[in-house]
């Protein structure tokens, strides 16, 4: 192009360089004078004109808002349109928690994680971690670059001194969690390779050693089996929390489900026992429950395999008697389901796991719902060698230490002597990316990737690979920890070629497609996961029984007068690592439906003993000593608890976690012991409690824990009823009217509606819903709900859309009102998802005197933010409590900056779905069916020219859903598959729908304010006079 | 002239003229304000500053200031709210209703009941706009104004706006009433008064005349208020009580709720009369126009309106059980026994049980026991209405999401700040405005004075 040499004037003066021009060239407003003492001798009257002028000027800047210019590209980059978003296949996992998933990006940022449908083992499944752990990619708390000895540093140094460092250091150990990816752990040995051979140790915080140890023993590998829930007819669980938090719970949440679905067609169920201390979610959904004492659980193991082993002809093993309620009836369901059958115990010790063994052994259940063909690689840690390895750091025998990824101050039992042995090493380093308990006390920290960030390989299972991508440029000046351990290595390659090529050689070979790499690799990350088609051989017993059931029988006893600590993981915080976000935080405990924090339980007895009685959210604190190691907790009076014992929950007490979580709860990981050679959560000896005289307040979203015997509420009934009357356990009134009584949907003031076009529905089974809180955090991320910390949740004011209403039974009679409230001893528990029911006759629609909240042509109950005035008129007339009222403004408001990070730093408004309205003060909001996502379903539609098909739309908290419990759809097409579940009657435009299917039913139908949400009554497989 | 009795008890003593009756009276108005009335005034106006930090922390940081939660969306600010617009009865009663019936014994207490009535609807206005989440729009979103933002236009369904209706026209009705009745009172001070004080009541007396004509269209005037006012009367309360009712809410879905309402208006409403009264009468020394004979006539009110108030109680707890309704017999048997059983027994104590003490002569014109029972009168009336709002509330239908509420230091500052600025104005009436309707008195005097009956 031509160089422009054109001058431009402002005018003549310019031109003619006039010297008044000249003075005030500068200047815009030339007439105005700039500088009342300028001149000296400013006049009354410019300083009036002055004063006009910059008070005009601040009242007209005070009446406009400040313009922020949405600025175009340039170039638009080829994936990225404006407001498509975009889908990634990734993987998540922490340590050995995993989850294929699909990551959702809107103009290059990732804002909602989902499953990954073709996954084969979380089946498009996730659970509330995963569905949150996008927040952790925005959070201010991770390091923004390398840093040696505690001062910011680059990566030119760091390289550099980690390379002479380790040079110079001797043996070199790398601390981990479970690494599940293949090239990770060679990127590892090659780095070793240049030091002279690096050793890995693995630990899990959660662990689950003595599974690999008891394999080990028992079948002569250390491996940990895929368990096929989906096959059991009869599942045993001795204190393992399978739905929850053992192993691998999405997937087994999953295939639990599957055989918890019922129908007419279809009037079998799987039978569930559960044997354990705490109330845990699993135990919650069980038919069978029995509260057994942490002392006796190895007793109860073995009672149930001498019962199994005289059925079976086998010898049984000598054992201390035990009274245990339904072992007995566990083991007859057991032998009757032989083969289909699964017993499974959350014991960390191995001579437990072993007598485990032995029972599936004897069941036939080797092969059939226990698969070792396909071991899983969740659980790689290994207690006795990291134990040893405490002992040689502490010794000073270790000359290089690198914490990949790993926080064994805060998450090992012996945390404290991991932090006192980390000064004695020569070289320390971590990879964390945050300054945790543990990389604020190593000598260089080369921060890893968010794992949005990272590329990576994952083999979950045997022969089962995923990929991860990144989904976002790195937005620190982080480092892919692999890339690291290459560049120490001295290897020049990046760990991207390095993972390709390590899969061109490794995976590309075992699967067989028969084309170029280049394509296989595309086709691998496009759906991000890919499946070997291998197995390895199958293990049969090796070892016996007797040793370690004498070993059982000698460490276990029948009559533990002292108190036991059952320590506990929760389905939200899990292991802490993500205790930094406050969604998880802010996710109620599926039991006991408190927020932010851990706590005692105690049984309901042992709380009337010592006088602990919970009114609302105030208890007492108790005073809790193990072995000399002493924490001052809350007390929450658990019903179901077993008398003498008491849970506490791990994943708190964070000091350096970051501002969300730092001093919430206490750290239970100190209490934990190590000595047996593997890491041990049910500690039945030395433990003392005492009640202290301080008074603390829990934060809880539920205070009122039955359900005061409402069958408009919960209805329920036993299997063996239903396969009598499918309707059994529905509550159906009908009112007088004109001579009869008839359905109270016959009587209306309303004429209804007609739903021309689509009519949207939910329907809900209860029975399939295992409580575990997945939707409520998948519905936080998808409409930008608000967290509003403790103190608001203690003023009963949290934001959430969906909750999942928990409620006990209780053994009072249905006139004693008083005594309804108490739960029983050992309860039934019920699970109800509960969001706004989108009513046909909305009794929140008329009272608006604005008419904020109004009905769509398609059956929504729809909020007009705008328009809301905030009178509260419309929740005061909500039966179910659904809607939310904005007290305060909760977005970029420092009052709430260190809880709602989503909504008041830069960075962490990142995650904000731009599809949804952040809600300001003063209005009201609640559930909208995710209206957002009907509307971009039909618009695709629309463009393409065809129908919307159903499941194209689903909403957030279906979609998150572990169990299916939730199923979205049109209610107007027949052949949806709401309409399917729910038998619809075909060729109907009204609201009111009939409903063939017997047990679907309107919570509080007596009023007909004619929900679109429908639950499906709770069966339980229990014996008809059991219920 | 209607002829009065010589049986009846006179409605005036101590032998008053004429003149006797306009020095009286008008001596407050031109008089030097009193020590008394200073501190008075003084500590309203000091409660209504008070009041008003927490008002101005509310609009400022949010409704989150005050107790409510997910489950009780109102409490105190609609409590207070329904407590004030019933405390506003008791004025238009007298005056509108008293006057078609012709109660000579109206005219010395109507002008003080219905500046009252005034007062407290001025008080009771602020609740439904300052209780909103956004009251800068709300305060004039809720109002059928035409605009521009598209076609939106109020939902007429909605009882919350009926009560926009019901409360602005009866706002604006007593207030035209009240002053009507003023005119001819300020036109007597207007002429007692020299300087500035002349041109301020003569500005306000609207030229006033006394001629026959001017009294003929005074008297019609009235007249067609009182007709205007009196459904009114029955209305208000009747709309009020309609934001409970047509809800869905146990304890609040109820029909009896519009006779019962307007019975507990007329019930605070006269207790509100009488505390106010018994101190006027005492500082002003009006005793000979406010006798014993007209407190007792008001505690007979009291009485009977106490009475159907507590047979509306028992009614509701009757049907409640007669429904069948399970959440509907919960929501009662909670209220008598559950968490805010006090806030219930209070009101039963304070509504129920104490009016009846007036069936004792000796109590009912005993001034010192009147005073104390129309405190306690206005106790139970708001506990009657928090029971009705909160208890209802707190444990509907699904047990998982029941609550308590606790009140703030904010909640408690609003009631505070309505308080000061009901009692602020009510002192500043008591000082420049003639308290007691000089021109309706002596229209009584000639017909039932102690001089006449004498």
């Amino acid at each position: 192009m031509k160089e422009n040499k054109k001058t431009y004037w402002k005018g003549l003066e310019q031109l003619s360089n006039d010297p008044e021009f000249v003075k005030h060239a500068d200047r815009e407003f030339p007439e105005l004078p700039s500088n009342l003492s300028e001149e000296g001798n400013a006049s009354r009257r410019d300083f009036l004109k002055l004063m006009g002028f910059s008070l005009a000027a601040a009242s007209l800047a005070a009446c406009e808002t400040p313009v922020r210019k949405a600025i175009p590209y340039v170039n638009k980059p080829v994936d990225i349109n404006p407001s498509i978003p975009n889908y990634y296949a990734s993987t998540f996992a922490s340590g050995g928690d995993y989850a294929a998933v699909v990551v959702k990006t809107r103009e290059g940022r990732p804002i909602k994680i989902d499953g990954n449908e073709l996954s084969p083992i979380n089946k498009g499944k996730v659970n509330a971690i995963v569905e949150a752990s996008v927040l952790s990619l925005y959070d201010k708390q991770r390091l923004a670059g390398p840093m040696i000895a505690g001062e910011k540093s680059d990566w030119k140094t760091v390289d550099e001194q980690v390379k002479s460092k380790l040079a110079s250091a001797g043996t070199v150990k790398v601390v981990t969690n479970t690494i599940l990816s293949p090239s990770t752990e060679k990127a590892i040995q090659e780095m070793g390779a240049a030091f002279g051979g690096v050793e890995v140790i693995t630990y899990d915080p959660i662990s689950n050693y003595g599974i690999v140890k008891a394999n080990e023993t028992y079948y002569g590998q250390g491996v940990i089996p895929s368990y096929h829930f989906d096959k059991a007819k009869t599942i045993v669980s001795f204190g393992a929390d399978f739905l929850g938090t053992w192993i691998s719970p999405i997937e087994f949440a999953g295939a639990y489900a599957k055989t918890r679905k019922i129908s007419k067609e279809k009037p079998e169920m799987s039978r569930h026992y559960q044997f354990e201390s705490n109330m845990s979610m699993t135990g919650a959904n069980a038919d069978y429950r029995t509260p057994i004492k942490a002392s006796q659980s190895g007793l109860a193991v073995l009672a149930l395999y001498n019962a199994i082993a005289s059925k079976a002809g086998a010898a049984t093993v000598s054992a201390p008697k035990v009274e245990i309620a339904n072992i007995d009836k566990a083991a007859n369901d057991l032998w009757a389901a032989k083969g289909a059958s699964l017993v499974v115990s959350g014991s960390n010790d191995p001579n437990v796991q072993v007598v485990i063994n032995a029972i599936n052994e004897l069941l036939g259940n080797n092969g059939s719902t226990i698969d070792f063909t396909t071991p899983v690689h969740f659980r790689k840690g290994n207690d006795a060698r990291m134990n040893q390895f405490i002992g040689e750091l502490k010794g000073g025998q270790v000359g290089a230490v690198i914490f990949y990824n790993c926080n064994p101050v805060y998450d090992h039992p012996r945390g404290a002597e991991v932090a006192e042995g980390i000064a004695k090493a020569k070289v320390s380093v971590a990879t964390n990316g945050t300054m945790d308990e543990t990389s604020s006390l190593v000598q260089i920290v080369a921060p890893d990737h968010h794992f949005l960030e990272s590329w990576n390989d994952f083999e979950p299972k045997f022969g089962h690979y995923s990929l991860s991508q990144p989904t976002i440029s790195p937005l620190f000046d982080t480092r892919q920890a692999q890339d690291s351990f290459l560049t120490w290595g001295g290897s020049s390659s990046n760990y991207y070629d390095f993972l390709r090529m390590n899969w061109e050689s490794s995976v590309f070979t075992q699967v067989e497609t028969g084309g170029e790499f280049q394509e296989f690799w595309d086709k691998a990350l496009y759906n991000g996961v890919i499946s070997a088609n291998k197995i390895t051989a199958a293990l049969a017993p090796v070892g016996d029984v007797s040793a370690a059931a004498s070993e059982v029988a000698k460490a276990y006893k029948a009559d533990n007068a002292g108190a036991e600590l059952v320590i506990y993981t929760k389905v939200g915080i899990g292991n802490g690592t993500f205790a930094n976000n406050p969604w998880l935080q802010e996710m109620p405990d599926p039991i006991t439906k408190a927020t932010w924090d851990n706590y005692l339980t105690v049984s309901q007895s042992w709380a009337v003993e010592n006088g602990v009685t919970m009114v609302e959210e105030n208890t007492r604190k108790a005073q809790i000593t193990v072995n000399g190691k002493s924490l001052i907790v809350p007390i929450l009076v658990q019903p179901g608890q077993a008398k003498g014992t008491f849970g506490l929950a791990l994943g708190y007490g964070r000091t350096k976690a970051g501002r969300v979580a730092d001093g919430v709860g206490v750290n239970a990981y100190d209490l934990l012991e190590a000595s047996k050679g593997f890491v041990n959560f049910d500690i039945t000896s030395g433990v003392e409690i005492a009640v202290t005289a301080d008074t603390y307040k829990i934060a809880r979203t539920q205070t009122h824990q039955t359900f005061m015997g409402r069958e408009n509420v919960i209805q329920e009934a036993t299997l063996a009823d239903y396969k009598q009357d499918a309707s059994a356990g529905r509550y159906k009134p009908e009112i007088y009217k004109d001579g009869e009584f008839v359905k109270p949907s016959k009587i209306s003031l309303w004429k209804g509606h007609q739903y021309s076009q689509h009519h949207w529905g939910l329907a809900i089974d209860m029975n399939s819903c295992i409580g575990c809180g997945a939707c409520t955090v998948a519905c936080q991320v998808e409409n930008n709900v608000a967290v509003v910390g403790k103190q608001e949740v203690l003023n009963r004011r949290e934001m959430a859309w969906i909750r999942i209403d928990r409620y006990y039974s209780s053994d009072a009679a249905a006139d004693d009102l008083t005594g309804l409230e108490m739960a029983s001893e050992n309860p039934e528990v019920t699970f109800q998802p509960m969001m706004c029911q989108q009513c046909n006759n909305a009794p929140c629609e008329t009272v608006c005197p604005v008419a904020a909240t109004t009905h769509s042509s398609e059956g929504l109950n729809q909020m007009t933010y705008n328009r809301c005035i905030g009178t509260r008129y419309c929740a005061n007339n909500c039966p179910y409590k659904v809607r939310r009222f904005n007290w305060f403004k909760y977005h970029d408001n420092k009052d709430f900056a260190g809880v709602n990070i989503a909504q008041n730093d830069d960075l962490g408004k990142m995650v904000l779905n731009p599809d949804v309205t952040v809600r300001v003060r003063g209005v009201m909001e609640k559930c909208s069916m995710c209206v957002q996502r009907i509307q971009a379903g039909k618009l695709t539609a629309k463009r393409e020219k065809r129908k919307v098909q159903d499941g194209e739309i689903n909403v957030a908290c279906a979609v998150a859903c572990p169990t299916d419990a939730l199923v979205f759809g049109d209610m107007n097409d027949p052949n949806s598959k709401v309409s399917q579940l729910l038998k619809i009657e075909e060729n109907s435009t009204s609201a009111l729908k009939e409903v063939a299917e017997e047990r679907a039913y309107h919570v509080l139908e007596e009023i007909n304010v004619s929900p679109n949400v429908w639950y499906f009554t709770k069966i339980r497989n229990k014996e008809k006079n059991e219920a | 002239m209607q002829v009065t009795s010589s049986v009846r008890q006179p409605l005036v003593t101590g032998g008053k003229t004429y003149h006797d009756v306009t020095h009286d009276i008008s001596r407050q108005v031109e008089g030097k304000p009193s020590l008394l009335w200073f501190l008075a005034f003084l500590t309203a106006a000091g409660v209504l500053a008070l009041g008003a930090i927490a008002l101005v922390a509310t609009l400022w940081e949010g409704i989150g200031m005050w107790g409510l939660n997910k489950t009780v969306g109102w409490a105190w600010d609609i409590t207070n709210f329904v407590w004030w617009v019933g405390i506003g009865h008791a004025g238009t009663l007298i005056s509108a209703v008293l006057l078609l019936f012709r109660q000579k014994w109206r005219t010395s207490i109507n002008r003080a009941a219905e500046a009252m009535t005034i007062f407290a609807v001025i008080c009771a206005a602020q609740f439904p706009i300052i209780h909103m989440g956004r009251p800068w729009l709300g305060a004039y979103w809720a109002l059928p104004l035409p605009n521009t933002f598209g076609s939106l236009w109020v939902n007429f369904n909605s009882p919350l706006l009926w009560d926009v209706f019901a409360i602005s026209t009866y706002f604006s009705v007593s207030l035209v009433f009240w002053y009507i009745g003023l005119i001819p009172d300020f036109a007597t001070i207007r002429d007692r008064a020299t300087g500035l004080r002349k041109t301020i009541y003569g500005a306000l007396s609207f030229g006033w005349d006394g001629a026959a004509k001017t009294w003929m269209r005074y008297e019609s005037v009235s007249l067609i208020l009182a007709g205007l006012a009196t459904p009114l009367v029955l209305s208000v309360h009747t709309i009020v009580s309609f934001d409970f009712a047509t809800s869905v809410i146990p304890g609040w879905h109820t029909t009896i709720f519009p006779p019962y309402f307007v019975a507990g208006a007329i019930f605070s409403g006269f207790a509100m009369v009488l505390t106010l009264m018994i101190i006027t009468r005492k500082v002003f020394k009006l005793e000979d126009y406010i006798t014993i004979g007209h407190i007792e006539l008001m505690n007979i009110v009291i009485i009977i309106t106490g009475s159907i108030v507590g047979i509306a109680y028992i009614t509701e707890f009757f049907i409640a059980w007669y429904s069948g309704v399970e959440a509907e017999q919960y929501a009662f048997i909670n209220r008598a026994t559950g968490p805010y059983w006090w806030a219930y027994w209070s009101m039963m104590t304070c509504n129920v049980i104490s009016p009846q003490l007036f069936w004792f002569k000796k109590i009912r014109t005993s001034i010192v026991a009147t005073f104390l029972l129309s405190l306690v009168v206005n106790i139970g009336m708001w506990f009657e209405r928090f029971v009705i709002i909160v208890t209802s509330l707190h444990r509907d239908y699904l047990p998982s999401s029941w609550a308590m509420f606790y009140p703030t230091w904010a909640d408690v500052g609003v009631y505070l700040f309505t308080f000061g600025l009901f009692f602020s104005l009510f002192f500043l009436f008591a000082k420049f405005f003639p308290v007691i309707n000089m021109a309706e008195v002596k229209s009584v005097l000639k017909s039932s004075s102690e001089k006449v009956v004498k």
